[in-house]
């Protein structure tokens, strides 16, 4: 576990880690997308709506994902105070996030033609709606933790709690009459055609590659700050005997 | 006294054993709330629980469930559509004048936004398409109603 407690070596990996997951995710995205808009037939009643399906699900998906990554990352940080693991999680924020947000807009442009309405308060809706402002507060947690130097534990904590939201998301549909559809794909089984299924399982590793190589993006760009930041204090330090270091 | 009784367990097993510990008890919590808010929660009646516990007349509910096949039908003025929302057990008559959404189809889900009048009836001042879970292409439908016409129309 603590392998990569050595950030160069951690670093070593994700260097060619990260343009083959990078461009890797680019073209399969490309592919799934282009596939899912111009090869795939109409669904049977949501005719050519069908097609945000395969930027909607991966979204949604990712969405959580993120969050799961922010809840595992806090617990290793937390229990084995391991040094990338605070970094990772909030590398994991700001593009968890994002395609949370996407997930949203795209589910409201698609709902508009098919259910009728842009926007309703079901479960489905609203837990998701949740999780976006739950990432709002991870980010702006970290980011004065990181600013304060102070320490990133409170925002662990919240990131493991907001974790709870997760189960809630996936059951809300189960639990509550609600406008969203029940889940399509359950353990082993799919209501969506083949004709779908593929380019959607396409546009999900395509997608996922590319919140990866983010994630590895952001790590590295938030340790190299670190870094940037310990050689200006020692610089300072032998300086000015300490003056600025104090300040 | 705690030191002494833990002395022996690593500290970062016990930070482990603490967080989980903690977090099966609030996941546990956050759970049971929602289970608790099943009813509440919850973003129409199905047409049982509308027969069963029928709201206050003029009080805005949503009701949803399948329009029923063969029950759709177009009042003299044109505008007007009254069909039969059912779950399986209940049925209760809809009555909406309006654009409906052109996923509105007999045999698909369907959730009316409106009021329970005195006469049983449903007055829905809108209509939202429910869409169900299947995802299937409008060639392979054709193909399974062929079949189906086929299969139905073999043994007569």
């Amino acid at each position: 576990m603590h392998g990569f407690a050595n950030p160069a070596r951690f670093l070593r990996i994700a260097r060619w880690l990260t343009p083959v997951l990078l461009f890797g995710g680019i073209a399969i995205t490309a592919v799934a997308l282009l596939w899912g808009l111009f090869r795939v037939p109409p669904d049977r009643l949501m005719g050519e709506t069908v097609r945000i399906l395969f930027v909607h699900v991966p979204a949604a998906w990712l969405g959580m994902g993120g969050w799961m990554t922010i809840a595992v990352a806090s617990l290793v940080e937390l229990v084995w105070r391991h040094p990338l693991a605070g970094i990772a999680a909030r590398a994991a924020a700001v593009p968890g996030a994002a395609f949370t947000a996407i997930c949203l807009l795209t589910g409201s442009i698609w709902a508009r033609p098919t259910w009728g309405t842009w926007w309703v308060w079901d479960g489905r809706l609203t837990s998701f709606l949740v999780l976006l402002f739950l990432y709002f507060g991870y980010i702006a947690l970290s980011d004065a933790a990181q600013r304060d130097s102070g320490s990133s534990r409170v925002a662990a904590i919240f990131g493991l709690v907001g974790a709870v939201n997760i189960p809630i998301i996936n059951r809300s549909v189960v639990w509550w009459n609600s406008l969203h559809q029940p889940p399509s794909i359950t353990m082993g089984k799919s209501a969506i055609d083949a004709a779908f299924l593929w380019p959607l399982l396409a546009a999900t590793l395509g997608f996922s590659m590319i919140f990866g190589a983010i994630i590895l993006l952001r790590m590295r760009a938030l340790l190299a700050d670190i870094q940037a930041d310990a050689r200006l204090r020692r610089k300072a330090m032998r300086g000015t005997s300490g003056m600025e270091a104090q300040a | 006294m705690a030191s002494i009784a833990t002395s022996r367990i690593k500290p970062k097993h016990q930070r482990l054993v603490l967080l989980v510990v903690a977090l099966v008890v609030l996941v546990a919590a956050g759970l049971l709330a929602a289970w608790a808010l099943r009813n509440q929660a919850s973003y129409f009646y199905v047409p049982s629980e509308m027969q069963a516990d029928p709201p206050e007349p003029g009080r805005a509910v949503r009701l949803g469930g399948m329009v029923e096949e063969g029950s759709l039908k177009t009042q003299a003025d044109g505008v007007t559509i009254a069909f039969v929302v059912g779950d399986g057990d209940a049925r209760i008559p809809v009555r909406f004048s309006g654009i409906v959404p052109s996923l509105f189809v007999e045999g698909s889900g369907v959730v009316a936004e409106g009021r329970l009048g005195p006469d049983g009836t449903f007055l829905a001042d809108n209509l939202l398409a429910k869409h169900d879970e299947n995802y299937v292409p409008r060639e392979l439908q054709e193909m399974s109603e062929h079949q189906t016409e086929r299969v139905v129309a073999a043994p007569q």
